[in-house]
């Protein structure tokens, strides 16, 4: 059925644009609430994603400016609260939430940014124990970063001073509170750490004084956080009061619960170790003591001995049984001696007459063939071989004629 | 520098405590021992005495990498006031 006559018949284009100014006047500044989902981060900066409840959808982007701002990470499945208006496109139709402001639900989004990063860190194992660098007990030189300005700075020093006087301090301020205060925390310790490759620092002290969680917030951010993490000189955070627990000081190789406290972690305290010096100096004598006591036992000990209460009759008995024993040893050596030349003279006797030379004294000869060899038999031998004779005296060459 | 730091100093000096409760050094390895604890003690407590806190601020780097320095005062309070300053 076509329209009445004299019916208003819209474009689309009329209609959407009827529909958007009913939307964007009727639809600013609310605050809408739900899960977020289908979450995306184009190039651009913006974000892209859907705000969803049990029943429907609503398409929603943050633009860049505003998804800088936040201090926690937007993900899928987080329920949000979020205060903005609604636009529509006009291509195509569709409308969106332009977001603003973005809480998450049941808390605070400084918490959730808190949780969000040490869950993170704590994964890539920033807060490992057996990461954490050890102190040295007796500080020579060390960092500070603080506000120089303020009490913490007054503590820390104060402390310090007290406990541990001969110590430089190396002052590298940084603002602690406010937008800048990360960056310059995160500097001030790349500074001493720079520092200390030409003079080197035992330890850098991080140092701020109470606040609330916004006033300490720089001290949870991960640009601190990465300082800290890539400090190669030890690091001691004392931020806030006992309650507070920041990034850093889990990052930080030595957690304390103040600024003054995290004085006390660095520097020994004199009168201590002087207390300790002292009873050293009285353990040392008392030892010495000791071992003189027993040198003079020891020789008391020795002066009563027989040899030290009558030494000359000791050594006279020495030198009887000295000259007896000197006679019975040039006896038996006489002795052996006769013994050993009677055997001396048999073997010799026994010797001499197995003794070849002895043999051909006697007439004997020996013959041997060209090669040295002893000839025992004729017929060892051929005809024309050259063969050797010793005699008694002299040697004879001659020739073999025949063999029989 | 020669002096050994003052880490240094103590762990010597805890060695020497311990040869000497050891005991089996001599008299004379024992007094001479005895002797380097108390030079020591009185290095270590020296070095607890002289002292005074120097605070410097660090505004930057040199061109070499060493730091540039100027001297820190911080605002002196009512404890501080006993010590004349």
């Amino acid at each position: 059925m076509p329209p009445l006559t004299g019916t208003p018949i819209l474009t689309v284009t009329q209609l959407t644009r009827s529909l958007k100014s009913v939307v964007e006047e009727q639809f600013v500044n609310l605050w809408v609430e739900g899960e977020v989902s289908n979450l995306a981060r184009p190039s651009s900066g913006h974000v892209y994603f859907t705000l969803k409840d049990d029943t429907t959808t609503l398409r929603a982007v943050l633009y860049r400016g505003v998804a800088l701002r936040l201090r926690f990470d937007l993900t899928d499945g987080l329920h949000v609260l979020m205060r903005g208006r609604l636009s529509l496109y006009e291509p195509r139709g569709e409308y969106q939430f332009n977001a603003e402001e973005v809480e998450p639900k049941g808390i605070g989004s400084l918490e959730l940014a808190f949780r969000q990063l040490k869950e993170k860190l704590s994964a890539a194992g920033w807060f490992d124990p057996r990461r954490k660098k050890r102190l040295r007990p007796y500080p020579q030189r060390i960092g500070l970063v603080c506000s120089p300005t303020g009490s913490a700075v007054r503590d820390v020093l104060e402390v310090l001073a007290r406990r541990w006087p001969s110590l430089e301090i190396f002052l590298a301020p940084a603002r602690v509170q406010g937008e800048v205060a990360a960056v310059e925390i995160a500097a001030a310790i790349g500074l001493l750490n720079r520092v200390h490759q030409k003079m080197p620092l035992d330890a850098i002290l991080l140092a701020r004084g109470g606040g609330s969680l916004e006033d300490l917030w720089p001290f949870n951010e991960e640009v601190v956080a990465r300082a800290i993490f890539r400090s190669c000189v030890p690091i001691v955070s004392g931020v806030g009061h006992e309650d507070d627990l920041t990034i850093a000081d889990l990052v930080a190789d030595c957690r304390a619960l103040t600024p003054t406290e995290a004085a006390e972690k660095v520097a020994p305290d004199r009168l201590e170790v002087a207390r300790r010096l002292e009873s050293m100096a009285a353990r040392m004598r008392a030892l010495l003591l000791r071992n003189l006591e027993a040198a003079r036992q020891r020789l008391a000990g020795l002066r009563s001995r027989p040899c030290f209460r009558r030494p000359t009759e000791r050594i006279e008995e020495q030198r009887r049984r000295l000259d007896d024993w000197a006679d019975r040893l040039q006896r038996a050596m006489l002795q052996r001696l006769r013994s050993g030349q009677q055997r001396f003279s048999n073997v010799a006797a026994r010797l001499e007459g197995l003794s070849p030379l002895k043999v051909l004294a006697r007439g004997y000869s020996l013959t041997y063939s060209e090669e040295g060899q002893v000839v025992r038999q004729a017929k060892q031998l051929q005809p024309g071989q050259r063969l050797v004779t010793r005699l008694r005296e002299g040697i004879v060459h001659s020739i073999v004629e025949s063999v029989e | 520098m020669n002096e050994p730091s003052f880490e240094q100093a103590l762990a010597d000096l805890d060695a020497v405590v311990r040869d000497l409760e050891e005991g089996c050094l001599g008299l004379d390895e024992a007094l001479a021992r005895y002797e380097q604890g108390i030079a020591l003690i009185q290095l270590c407590q020296h070095r607890l005495q002289a002292a005074e806190q120097r605070i410097l601020q660090v505004t930057g780097l040199m061109e070499d990498g060493s730091p540039a320095l100027q001297p820190f005062r911080h605002a002196p309070t009512s404890s501080r006031g006993r010590n004349g300053n």
